[in-house]
């Protein structure tokens, strides 16, 4: 079983985000990168399908950081069996068109039976790497998965839909997946692990050629404005509770007994 | 049955008759030999595998001489010592895989009085970290420590940019490297649990407002700051030490500043002993040996009366495992009204409140394998001496003993950080 983990990395949401001088995305160089939770996810479930049926885990992505390589000792570290990073003039915050393409490219020549992905990413909520990977290569997709078994050229998987609904697909390999949670907790990478790979392993290096670009601009990008303005009200519980009660009794959705 | 020969079997024991050794005739009885005892037939194997390691070789060392166990905090209340672990791993029990390895504080009563020299400050975090490498036995609370101070550069899994909130409640200026843009004479290193618990909040403040009425010139890192990841060393995750070590030396060398002051004895430990083997140079006090050293100026504002029975608790890495008991005891003795009681496990002989050496992030792991925690048989002993107030200087403990006085039922029993109480005594 050839299994391949496509990854990006963006902002830590954790920080404060900027956006740029022109307004028209966010101030990639003011922030910190890391790991797309949901490719977490997908490393998380490539690792426990491997551990199930045996086989490798390949783990690729496009350099946009210059800091990948420490995403991949990550997935090195949690049982991924080899990590391959896409270089070229890619900035951070590349769009999924162009890394779609790149990762395609480069994975078409390992015949993989089954692409996982995070179903989306939290920079451009585009979700569209996984079905545009499928496409290129000629290959069904699923997304919103929580669960992948594979066995004997198929692909078992179960698929979330809203309400609590869940589906089970099956499906002939070769596949790609948009992995929404893996079906247990991501598991934890002791550092001192990913700094004893950091010095032995190799990263295999391909470079990329032009991408196929979005075709769509973004023209402005802000910050939340608040439309209105918060009226505190002061006072004791009782005067407060009163305030409250003839506001709804005004606004005519409660009537004042 | 009288003693004789019966004791030892016969077949055990050669004997030469005639035997002349450099001169020295040792005939007979002189020369008796007994075959191996029946400790050597034991497979050591898994005792190999301990003092194989780097740091666990004097786990070899140990002779059973128990006085390890008279003094070890978890054995008073459980069952463990450092010769317990030796003798259980002698015969054959594998300490990789047992929890045995968690429930060591590295609190160091045990090396203090111990013949042999049996370190276990060196032996836990050896065998832990072959654990952490493995994966599969480490307790999934402190797991979650360590990933949360991975991701987020503290154990407590808040927001970095969050890490100088705390500021904003103290009503004095506290400056921020950063923005200050000039030489300081005081660094002041925060730490994780002042910056963002609020309990730990309180002191932070309260120091804030000390430094201030003292006109100390001072700075601190804001978001620049990580946790100093020692605890997490000593739990067996030596990698994110040295990570965060890193960054945090990186932070450091940007910023000129004479001395830095400490809000914790951990911090304290890892930057006066751990971080220059990484190549950190730069001078560190605790923040009790910074204020003793303010002393004549500090004391005429200490103008409130506190009229209550003090006891102070020992932190282990500022006592056994860096020396200092006096400067905590001058500063409470400072505050008027203060009567300053003892308890009988003090100084040399603290007794540990169970958060060193990752047992911050092992309650209910710890809580599993004991009658009571370490933190409650604490402030039972507190209570004991009559004391009203339970006086600390490192931010892991207010909140351990805190909760351990409500859970033994002593909920009047204040617990404050010396710097609280400092500042209460100075705001009047
Ligand atoms: S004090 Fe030292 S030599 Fe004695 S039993 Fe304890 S570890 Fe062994
Ligand atoms: S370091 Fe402290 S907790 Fe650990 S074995 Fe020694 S006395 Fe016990």
């Amino acid at each position: 079983m050839n299994i391949v983990v496509s990854i990006k990395q963006i902002p830590n949401l954790t920080d404060e985000l900027e956006i740029n001088a022109e307004g028209t995305g966010l101030d990639h160089d003011a922030l910190q990168y890391v790991l797309n939770e949901f490719d977490e996810h997908a490393i998380e479930e490539a690792v426990l399908a491997k551990e199930a049926t045996g086989g490798t885990v390949t783990v690729i992505g496009v350099d946009t950081t210059g800091e990948l390589d420490g995403a991949l000792h990550t997935a090195l570290a949690k049982g991924a069996d080899s990590a391959v990073k896409i270089t070229g003039d890619f900035p951070r915050g590349t769009d999924s068109h162009t890394q779609a393409k790149l990762i395609a490219d480069a994975i078409r020549g390992m015949s993989p039976d089954i692409v996982l992905t995070g179903v989306q990413a939290a920079d451009d909520r585009d979700g569209q790497i996984g079905p545009m990977i499928a496409a290129h290569l000629g290959v069904p997709y699923v997304g919103v998965v929580t669960g992948v078994q594979v066995k004997e050229g198929k692909a078992v998987v179960h698929k979330e839909y809203a309400g609590g609904v869940m589906a089970e697909f099956e499906v002939a390999l070769p596949m790609v997946v948009g992995v929404q949670a893996a079906h247990q907790p991501p598991r934890y990478a002791p550092v001192s692990k990913i700094r004893q790979i950091a010095k032995t392993a190799k990263i295999d290096e391909v470079t990329g050629g032009a991408g196929p670009r979005a075709g769509s601009t973004v023209r402005r990008m802000f910050k939340p404005e608040s439309a209105g303005h918060a009226e505190m009200w002061e006072g004791s519980p009782e005067e407060v509770a009163d305030k409250i009660a003839t506001l709804l009794a005004e606004k005519g959705l409660v009537k004042r007994g | 049955m009288a003693v004789g020969l019966d004791k030892v079997k016969p077949e055990a024991i050669t004997e030469d008759k005639h035997l002349v050794v450099q001169g020295m005739d040792i005939s007979g009885h002189w020369n008796r030999m007994f075959e191996q005892r029946v400790s050597w037939d034991y497979d050591v194997d898994n005792l190999d595998r301990v003092t194989d390691l780097p740091g666990g070789e004097s786990l070899a060392w140990c002779y059973g001489c128990a006085k390890c166990t008279a003094v070890c905090p978890v054995d008073i209340v459980g069952d463990y010592s450092p010769r317990k672990i030796h003798r259980k791993t002698q015969m054959g029990v594998d300490l990789f895989n047992s929890d045995d390895l968690w429930l060591c504080t590295t609190c160091m009563n045990c090396l203090r009085v111990c013949p042999k020299e049996v370190n276990m400050i060196q032996i836990m975090p050896a065998v832990r970290e072959q654990a952490v490498l493995e994966g599969t036995t480490v307790p999934p609370e402190l797991q979650k420590a360590f990933e949360d101070t991975a991701k987020h550069g503290n154990p407590l899994g808040q927001p970095q940019r969050k890490r100088a909130d705390w500021t904003k409640k103290v009503g004095v200026p506290v400056s921020i490297m950063k923005d200050l843009g000039r030489p300081v004479d005081i660094l002041w290193y925060v730490g994780s649990y002042p910056s963002y618990h609020p309990r730990g909040n309180d002191a932070a403040c309260a120091a804030a407002r000390i430094f201030n009425s003292l006109g100390v010139d001072f700075g601190i890192l804001g978001v620049e700051e990580k946790d100093d990841g020692d605890s997490q060393r000593l739990a067996g995750e030596k990698g994110l030490f040295e990570m965060l070590a890193e960054q945090n030396i990186a932070a450091f060398s940007k910023y000129e500043f004479s001395r830095m002051v400490v809000t914790g004895p951990h911090e304290f430990n890892a930057f006066k002993n751990e971080y220059p083997k990484l190549g950190a140079d730069f001078k560190v006090l605790h923040y009790t040996r910074f204020l003793v050293e303010h002393l004549d100026k500090l004391k005429p504002m200490l103008k409130k009366p506190i009229n209550l029975k003090v006891t102070f608790h020992d932190p282990c890495y500022l006592g056994r495992h860096n020396g200092e008991y006096d400067a905590p005891r001058q500063l409470l003795r400072a505050i008027p009204g203060v009567e300053l009681v003892e308890m009988g496990r003090c100084r040399e002989n603290g007794y540990c409140c169970g958060g060193g050496g990752g047992g911050m992030w092992l309650d209910s792991f710890t809580k599993e394998h004991t009658t009571m925690r370490l933190s409650e048989r604490r402030v039972r002993e507190a209570a004991e001496y009559g004391a009203d107030v339970l006086a600390v200087c490192c931010p892991f403990e207010v909140s351990r003993f805190e909760d351990a006085a409500k859970s033994t039922g002593n909920d009047e029993l204040m617990v404050r950080d010396i710097l609280e109480l400092l500042d209460e005594s100075m705001r009047g």
